[in-house]
C-alpha cells in the first residue's frame, strides 16, 4: 500500500516543489527589486541635489521654479512620493526623464540593448581567449606561458581603460583604419534597418542586411575587446586558481597514476570539477559588463546604459536613475538566479 | 577625466603619432553632408518655448524662421527682417507693428502667417517655462497676452508696459523663444492643454532652413534641409551632429575624414591637430564669461578694500597663458566683446602687495577663512587652486568644495557659498541680458527670492546701478545707451563683488573644405544653412 500511495504522489510532488521553488524565486526577486526600489528612491531625494534646476535651469524665475517643484510631485512628504512612486512602477511606468523628455522606460529599451550588444560580445570574447588561457597557465604553472597568462591578468586589472581605450582607437582606428570609429554605426547607415531588438547586429542580421552588419561589427569589435579584455584579466586568473586547486587533488593523481592521457586528466577531470566554480565566475563578470561601462561608453560614443545612469545622476534626473537602477539591479538578481540554477544543474550535491 | 590622465593621453598619441606618422584624412563625408562632432547631453528639449540649452539652441536656430534675425554671414549687422517685412513704433513707443512678409511657409506646406506669430510669442508666455523672462520682462503675462500680442490681417503687434528701446526688444525676439511655430501642427499634437508642448519637445515645426529628422538623446540630431527655405534649400541636404564626449575621440573621426567640424577639442589636442593637412583651426568669440564672485553675506567680503583686493589676486595673464591657453581670454567686463557696449579696459593684474595693502586698510591683515564652490570641471578647479595659491600669499585661507554641477548651484542660489568660481551666458544680444543679472538687483532681501539674478545671489544691493541699467534699457538713442553701458561697467569693476575674469573663445577644428560656418559668435547660435563644401 505504502509503495501504491507513493506512485499516486509522485506526479504531483515535482510539481508542487516546483512550482514552491518558482513561487520563492518571485517572491525573492519581488522583495529584492522592492528593497531596492526603496534604497535608491530615498538616497536620491536625500542627496544634496535639487532635481527641480535640472528641469528649468539655473535662471528659472521662483515661480517657475515652484510650479516645476509641484509638476516632479516634490512638494509632497517622502513617503508619499515613494507610494506614487510604486504604483506608476507597478503600472511598468517609470515616469518621465527629464533630461531626454521621454518616459524613462523608452530610453532604457533604446540604450540597454546597446550594453546587451556589448556586454555579450565582450564577454564571449573573454571566456572564449581567458578560459584557455586560464587552463593553459595552471597546467604549465611556473613556466613562460603562465607569466604571459598573469602579465596578460596584471595588465588588464592595472591599466586605466579609458587610456588603453583611446590608444586602441588611435591604433585601430586612426593609424591602421582596420576598425570604425567611435558610435555604432557610420552615419550613413544609421536607419537602414528597421529596429526589432535594439541590437544592431541582430537587428542587420534578421535583416539580411550584411552592408550594416559589417560596418556595425567593425564598430562594435574595438569597445567589445577591450572590455572582453578586462574579462579576460579575471576570468583568466581565476580559470587558473581554480585549475590549479583541481589539478592537486587526489584523484587528478590516482588518473595519471592509471596512465590517463594529460589532454584527458585535464580537460575531462580537472575542468569538469571546476566548471561550476567558473560558471558563477562568468556570470558575475557579465553582470558586470551589462551594468554598463561608462569610460568604454564615453570614449567610444556608445550610447549604453552605463552612460544613460551616469548623466541623469549628475542631472539629478531620479526618473531616469531609479529606472537604470532597477533594470541594471533585476538583471543583476536574474543572472544570480541562473546562476543558482545552472549550479545545481551541474553539481547534484547542491540539489 | 582630470588633467594628470589627459596629459598621460595626449603624450601618449603623441609619442604614437611620431612613431608611425599619422596619416592624413582618410575619407570625407559626402559633399551634401554635413557632420559634427559635439557634446549634445545638454538638450532636455527642443521646443523652442522651452528650450535653454546651448546645444539645442544650435539645433532651434536651424529649424525655426524669427521676426527679425540674425544673418550669420554679418553678425555685426545686427537683427535683419525675416517673418516681419517691416516694423513700426508707435509715438508713445510702447507698441510694434510687424507687417508680415507674404509668400513664407513652414516645413509642412502651411501658410506663415500673423496667426502663427500670435500663437508663438503668446505660446512662449503662456506655457511660462525657463526662457519665459526674455518676453515677459517686457510686461507679457499669461492673462494679458490677449490685449498685448496681438495679430490682425497680415500684421502682429506687440505692446510692452514700458517704451523700452526698440534695439533691446527686437534683439530678444532673436533669441530661441522668439521662433515662429507652426500653430496648426502643433496644435494637431496637443494634449492635456499642453499647447503642443509634450510634442515638440522631440519633434519641428518650422519654416527653417532644416526639418528635424530626430534626435537620439546622447547619440544624435539628425536634420534634413527644407526644399522651400527662403533664402533657398540649403547646400547640406543633411546635418548630423554626433555625441562625441571625449575630445581624443572628436580629434580622431575629423582626422579620419569621419566628421567635417570637431567642436570641442581640449587645448592639447587643438595644438596637436594643428597644421595638419586638409584641418584648419576656426577661432570665434563665443559670449560666455567666467567669473569669480563674492558673497556679501560674508563680513569680511563685504567691505569694499577686501572686494578690491580679491581682484589683485587673481593671476589673470598667468591662467591664460596656461590651462586655459586659447580657449579663454582675459576680459574684467560683464559684457562680452562683439556685444553692443562693450568695453575693452581690463586694468587688474595679480599685484599680490597692492592686494596686502588693501586687506590692511580694510583691518583684516591676519587674513580669515573663506569655502569656494565649484563644479567639477576642470578648468573651474583650477582657476580655484590658482586662486587658493594667491590668497594664501595674503594669509586668506580658501577651501574648495567641488560638487556637482546641481550641489553647487543650489548653495549658490541660496546665498550659501563666500565664493563661487562660475560661468555666464548671455540669453539674447542684448547688452540688458547681462547688465539686469550683474548690475540690477531691485530687492537684496532674503525674501526676494531672486536666485536668477547674479547680484542676489552674491547678496549684492548694487545702489544707483539698478537705475542706471533700468534707464539704459529705456534708451532709444543708441550712441547714448552705448555710453550708459560703458558708464555702468565702469562703475560696476571697481565697486562689484565680482571679478570677471575670462570671455570665452571657441576654437573649432574644421576640415579644409567646409566654407562659411558661423558658431553664432557671442551673441547667437550656430547656422549651418549657409554652409558650403
Amino acid at each position: 500500500m505504502p509503495q501504491a500511495a507513493t506512485r499516486r504522489g509522485r506526479p504531483a510532488a515535482p510539481l508542487a516543489g516546483f512550482l514552491g521553488r518558482a513561487a520563492a524565486g518571485i517572491g525573492s526577486l519581488a522583495v529584492t527589486v522592492l528593497g531596492l526600489l526603496f534604497v535608491t528612491f530615498f538616497i536620491g531625494r536625500v542627496m544634496p541635489i535639487d532635481p527641480v534646476l535640472a528641469v528649468v535651469g539655473e535662471r528659472a524665475s521662483p515661480e517657475v521654479y515652484a510650479d516645476a517643484r509641484a509638476a516632479l510631485g516634490l512638494d509632497q512628504p517622502l513617503p508619499v512620493q515613494f507610494w506614487y512612486y510604486l504604483r506608476e512602477v507597478a503600472r511598468g511606468d517609470f515616469g518621465m526623464s527629464l533630461l531626454t523628455a521621454r518616459p524613462v522606460i523608452d530610453d532604457i529599451a533604446r540604450v540597454f540593448p546597446a550594453t546587451l550588444e556589448l556586454a555579450t560580445l565582450g564577454v564571449l570574447i573573454g571566456v572564449l581567449i581567458g578560459v584557455p588561457l586560464g587552463v593553459l597557465a595552471a597546467v604549465n604553472r611556473g613556466r613562460w606561458v603562465d607569466q604571459i597568462a598573469r602579465l596578460v591578468a596584471l595588465v588588464g586589472y592595472s591599466m586605466p581603460i579609458f587610456w588603453l581605450g583611446l590608444i586602441g582607437l588611435l591604433v585601430f582606428y586612426g593609424i591602421l583604419g582596420w576598425v570604425g570609429g567611435p558610435g555604432r554605426l557610420d552615419v550613413f547607415y544609421d536607419g537602414l534597418v528597421p529596429t526589432v531588438t535594439g541590437m544592431i547586429l541582430v537587428d542587420s542580421a534578421l535583416a539580411g542586411d550584411w552592408t550594416v552588419f559589417s560596418n556595425a561589427l567593425s564598430h562594435i569589435i574595438l569597445p567589445a575587446s577591450l572590455l572582453g579584455y578586462f574579462s579576460l584579466a579575471y576570468i583568466s586568473r581565476m580559470t587558473r586558481s581554480f585549475m590549479l586547486e583541481a589539478l592537486s587533488a587526489e584523484y587528478i593523481t590516482t588518473a595519471r597514476v592509471k596512465g590517463m592521457s594529460e589532454w584527458r586528466v585535464v580537460w575531462v577531470h580537472a575542468f569538469r570539477n571546476i566548471r561550476v566554480q567558473l560558471l558563477t565566475v562568468i556570470v558575475l563578470s557579465y553582470a558586470n559588463l551589462l551594468e554598463g561601462s561608462v569610460l568604454t561608453e564615453i570614449i567610444f560614443s556608445w550610447p549604453g546604459i552605463g552612460f544613460y545612469i551616469t548623466n541623469a545622476l549628475l542631472a539629478a534626473d531620479m526618473n531616469a536613475v531609479l529606472g537604470g537602477t532597477v533594470v541594471v539591479g533585476t538583471i543583476f538578481i536574474i543572472l544570480n538566479m541562473v546562476s543558482d540554477l545552472l549550479y545545481k544543474f551541474f553539481d547534484p550535491r547542491a540539489r | 577625466m582630470t588633467a594628470f590622465s589627459r596629459l598621460m593621453t595626449s603624450a601618449a598619441l603623441g609619442l604614437a603619432v611620431m612613431a608611425t606618422g599619422m596619416p592624413a584624412a582618410m575619407a570625407e563625408t559626402p559633399p551634401n553632408m554635413l557632420v559634427i562632432a559635439n557634446r549634445i547631453d545638454d538638450i532636455t528639449s527642443l521646443d523652442p518655448a522651452e528650450s535653454f540649452e546651448f546645444s539645442g539652441s544650435d539645433v532651434i536656430r536651424n529649424l525655426y524662421l524669427k521676426l527679425v534675425n540674425l544673418d550669420p554671414m554679418d553678425m555685426e549687422a545686427g537683427y535683419k527682417p525675416e517673418v516681419a517685412d517691416s516694423w513700426e513704433v508707435s509715438e508713445d513707443g510702447k507698441t510694434i507693428t510687424f507687417t508680415i512678409r507674404d509668400g513664407l511657409t513652414f516645413v509642412s506646406g502651411n501658410p506663415v502667417t500673423a496667426e502663427d506669430v500670435q500663437f508663438s510669442l503668446r505660446r512662449a508666455v503662456i506655457l511660462n517655462k525657463t526662457p519665459s523672462f526674455i518676453l515677459t520682462q517686457f510686461g507679457f503675462t499669461p492673462e494679458n497676452v490677449a490685449n498685448t500680442i496681438v495679430g490682425e490681417g497680415n500684421t502682429v503687434s506687440i505692446t510692452t508696459d514700458k517704451p523700452y528701446a526698440t534695439s533691446f526688444v527686437l534683439n530678444c525676439l532673436t533669441a530661441t523663444i522668439g521662433a515662429i511655430v507652426d500653430s496648426k501642427l502643433v496644435m494637431e499634437h496637443e494634449t492635456g492643454g499642453d499647447m503642443g508642448n509634450g510634442w515638440l519637445k522631440t519633434h519641428s515645426a518650422g519654416g527653417g532652413a532644416y526639418a528635424l529628422n530626430e534626435w537620439k538623446p546622447n547619440e544624435s540630431v539628425t536634420m534634413t534641409a527644407n526644399p522651400d527655405f527662403y533664402q533657398g534649400e540649403p547646400a547640406m541636404k543633411r546635418v548630423i551632429i554626433r555625441h562625441v564626449q571625449e575630445s581624443a575621440s572628436q580629434r580622431l573621426m575629423l582626422e579620419r575624414g569621419d566628421i567635417d567640424v570637431a567642436r570641442n577639442l581640449n587645448p592639447e589636442d587643438i595644438a596637436g591637430i594643428e597644421g595638419e593637412e586638409g584641418i584648419r583651426i576656426d577661432e570665434e568669440l563665443g559670449g560666455q564669461l567666467m567669473y569669480l564672485s563674492f558673497n556679501q553675506k560674508n563680513p569680511e567680503l563685504a567691505k569694499p578694500q577686501v572686494r578690491e583686493a580679491m581682484k589683485y589676486l587673481i593671476d589673470y595673464a598667468g591662467m591664460e597663458a596656461s590651462f586655459l591657453k586659447g580657449q579663454w581670454a582675459v576680459q574684467q567686463n560683464f559684457l562680452p566683446l562683439t556685444f553692443q557696449g562693450a568695453v575693452e579696459e581690463n586694468p587688474f593684474s595679480l599685484d599680490i602687495e597692492k592686494a596686502k595693502a588693501l586687506l590692511a586698510e580694510a583691518g583684516v591683515p591676519e587674513g580669515f577663512t573663506i569655502e569656494a564652490g565649484v563644479r567639477e570641471a576642470q578648468e573651474r578647479i583650477e582657476i580655484a587652486q590658482t586662486f587658493q595659491n594667491a590668497l594664501a600669499q595674503v594669509g586668506i585661507k580658501l577651501d574648495i568644495t567641488v560638487g556637482t554641477a546641481a550641489q553647487i548651484l543650489g548653495r549658490y542660489r541660496a546665498r550659501e557659498l563666500d565664493v563661487y568660481v562660475g560661468t555666464w551666458g548671455p540669453d539674447y544680444p542684448d547688452p540688458h541680458t547681462n547688465a539686469s543679472t550683474f548690475a540690477w538687483n531691485p530687492d537684496n532681501s532674503d525674501a526676494a527670492g531672486a536666485t536668477g539674478i547674479l547680484a542676489w545671489r552674491n547678496a549684492w544691493d548694487p545702489g544707483d546701478l539698478t537705475a542706471k541699467v533700468d534707464a539704459a534699457v529705456t534708451e532709444n538713442d543708441t550712441g547714448k545707451r552705448v555710453e550708459m553701458y560703458h558708464d555702468i561697467q565702469a562703475e560696476f569693476r571697481e565697486t562689484s563683488p565680482f571679478a570677471i575674469l575670462f570671455q570665452q573663445k571657441r576654437q573649432t577644428a574644421v576640415a579644409d573644405d567646409v566654407q562659411n560656418l558661423n558658431l553664432g559668435d557671442a551673441i547667437s547660435a550656430a547656422a549651418y544653412w549657409p554652409v558650403t563644401k
